[in-house]
């Protein structure tokens, strides 16, 4: 009892609840047919989210106004120049990843850059910062079709120990980000620059620094995920990063992580990871058409924030 | 004599000095342009992106952030362009009720103490979805008048110079003359200080997104009319022009420190800058890129402006 009663005051425990009760109503109506595929392709899907999600926690949580617009860009940018350097060459993949790497290492410097020498909202900042991160895709990527090499495409789609791999990596890289956050010095002065940067400043953090790293981690997991996605979809497409702008602010937000900053909440971006996923395959089981399956996931959102907000001003 | 390196001259300075620059190198490069058809064609589509901007600097009077910006204005051409056509009295219903549906979000996140950010990203799936389902595929028709509105050539000036303008000037009277307007600035500046002088914060919250609601069903009405048809997609740009404008136009995301003006200016600025590139003859593939840049450009002249400014103070 005690073990169920700590649980039920995680902030993230609400998203898996949400998460499972999905995922049993779904299956309920296939009468249990598709329990297998459905978790596989939940894990898989999710997995995206997840890893641009945890980059999005981070800068939210170095406090209010802090939110990073650029991911969409920088998954498309990275996707498309890692598919153009390797070219479909099995060899090549770890160059690949690099470059995706260094795109999204050059991105979030330039990022803070501008927040810090222009003194700009990172909202705008970011902002700015996309339009020439998407124009250069396009740029880049006109008329080209490329196909991801084979090792790389068959590694994103298959699954170990009846884990997707890409899950795998979400839980990798979720893992790390949980002990950067909780475990070592600079996840402290994350929670602290985003409690009071004033408060933080004065106790002799290093803002800057932990700031322009938080950028660029957030960049680093944007690219890194393009990545993994244009290899997973076979191939990148200009808008591949658009509909991960919304959700990985959603993610962030639902899984339980204060909105004004300084509080984070990992396992929660798996929870609403998931939770997202299944809404979408719920209501496609249930056969609604698609314009009925946004307006579902919208409800859905702002039910999930009037609950949780409920929650958070009760314990204060 | 007026001191022009006062902090709001300076908010308006900077922003009609850029659309001013802009606007004489494209002269420049393409004389042709400097006529009545030249500017109409330049700033037609700046005419719904300037209402979508006001709409916004409205949300931001309060600090508040609208998301979904972009999908309302969508959802408002894919009505426009079937029930308002077919069905005015319908039409007009719905577009009513979804000025109340602005006004219900608005004390929703004022009751509960939600952060808009959410709330408005959840709508905007919601308005997404309701396009969709009213137009699965492009298509629709503006209604006759509308289309003879938008595509009217009044004497002398062209319409989208005359709207701007009107544009510009009525939400000037109504955020920064009126006494409504000071209330709802208040609001964003100390919310406290203005709930302890006795206003209710609920009905200025609900009020102010309705008037923003109301700005964006003009904008929609404006882009169809424009357009001739519409689509589920046809704005999904607006949302981020919209606080690109605001922001360009001497706005900031908090205090309640907006400029009506400044963010019609920083409409058109923003429109200017992609036929900016074309006149250039530069492929139109920068063509976002290029109005990153001028936002940039435009922020750093701004702060070397305020730094000007605190230099002459000190002095």
């Amino acid at each position: 009892m005690i073990v169920i009663k700590r649980l039920l005051h995680k902030p993230w425990i609400w998203s898996f609840v949400a998460a499972v009760t999905v995922w049993f109503v779904t299956i309920i109506f296939t009468g249990g047919a598709s329990a297998f595929g459905l978790t596989q392709a939940t894990l898989t899907f999710a997995a995206f989210s997840i890893i641009v999600g945890t980059g999005q926690m981070f800068v939210i949580t170095l406090g209010p106004g802090n939110i990073d617009l650029s991911v969409p860009a920088t998954m498309t940018l990275a996707g498309t120049v890692a598919l153009k350097v390797m070219d479909g060459d099995n060899s090549m993949i770890v160059p690949g990843l690099l470059v995706a790497i260094a795109i999204g290492f050059a991105i979030g410097i330039c990022n803070y850059g501008l927040i810090k020498l222009l003194r700009i909202p990172p909202i705008i900042a970011t902002l700015s910062m996309s339009f020439i991160v998407q124009s250069t895709a396009i740029w880049t990527n006109r008329g080209l079709r490329i196909k991801p090499p084979a090792v790389l495409a068959d590694f994103t789609i298959s699954t170990t120990m009846g884990i997707p791999n890409v899950a795998w990596i979400a839980l990798i890289l979720t893992i790390i980000a949980y002990w950067l956050l909780q475990k070592t010095i600079y996840g402290r002065w994350v929670s602290a620059i985003g409690q009071s940067i004033l408060a933080a400043r004065m106790a002799g953090i290093p803002v800057d620094g932990v700031r322009i790293a938080t950028y660029v981690l957030c960049a680093l997991l944007a690219s890194v995920c393009g990545f993994l996605l244009a290899n997973f979809s076979g191939g990148a497409a200009l808008n591949m990063g658009s509909e991960y702008l919304l959700m990985s602010i959603a993610v962030v937000v639902i899984g339980g992580t204060a909105v004004g900053g300084g509080d984070s909440n990992v396992p929660g971006i798996w929870g609403a990871s998931l939770f997202m996923f299944l809404v979408v395959s719920m209501l496609n089981t249930y056969g609604f058409d698609a314009g009925i399956r946004l307006i579902m996931t919208g409800i859905i959102i702002i039910g999930v924030i009037v609950l949780a907000g409920g929650n958070n001003s009760e314990q204060r | 004599m007026i001191n022009w390196f006062t902090r709001d001259a300076a908010r308006l300075l900077i922003p009609a000095l850029s659309l001013t620059v802009l606007l004489l190198v494209i002269f420049y490069l393409q004389p042709r342009a400097m006529s009545y058809n030249g500017l109409n064609l330049l700033f037609n589509l700046a005419v719904p992106i300037a209402l979508a901007t006001i709409a916004q600097m409205l949300i931001m009077t309060v600090n508040d952030l609208d998301l979904s910006m972009g999908t309302f204005v969508s959802f408002v051409a894919c009505v426009v362009a079937t029930f308002l056509n077919t069905n005015p009295l319908l039409g007009v219903a719905i577009l009513a009720a979804s000025i109340v549906v602005y006004a219900a979000l608005g004390v929703l996140i004022h009751v509960r103490n939600l952060p808009s950010i959410v709330v408005t990203l959840g709508m905007s799936f919601v308005w997404g979805g309701l396009a969709v389902l009213i137009l699965p595929a492009p298509g629709g028709q503006s209604p006759v008048w509308l289309r003879a509105f938008m595509v009217s050539k009044p004497p002398l000036v062209p319409l989208a110079i005359i709207a701007s303008i009107l544009i510009a000037v009525v939400a000037h009277l109504l955020i920064m003359r009126s006494s409504l307007g000071v209330v709802l600035r208040g609001v964003g500046g100390n919310l406290r200080s203005v709930e302890r002088a006795g206003w209710s914060i609920v009905r200025a919250r609900a009020t102010i997104y309705a008037l923003a609601a109301l700005f964006a069903i003009l904008a929609g009405l404006a882009l169809v009319g424009l357009a001739t048809s519409a689509d589920a997609n046809i704005a999904l740009r607006y949302t981020l022009l919209s606080i690109a404008g605001v922001i360009l136009g001497g706005g900031e995301f908090v205090g309640g420190r907006v400029s009506p003006i400044g963010a019609v200016i920083g409409a058109l600025t923003l429109t200017l800058a992609g036929s900016f590139l074309s006149f250039l003859r530069i492929s139109p593939d920068w063509q976002i890129g290029a109005q990153g840049m001028i936002l940039i450009v435009v922020l750093a002249l701004r702060l070397l402006f305020n730094r000007l400014e605190k230099q002459r103070k000190s002095a």
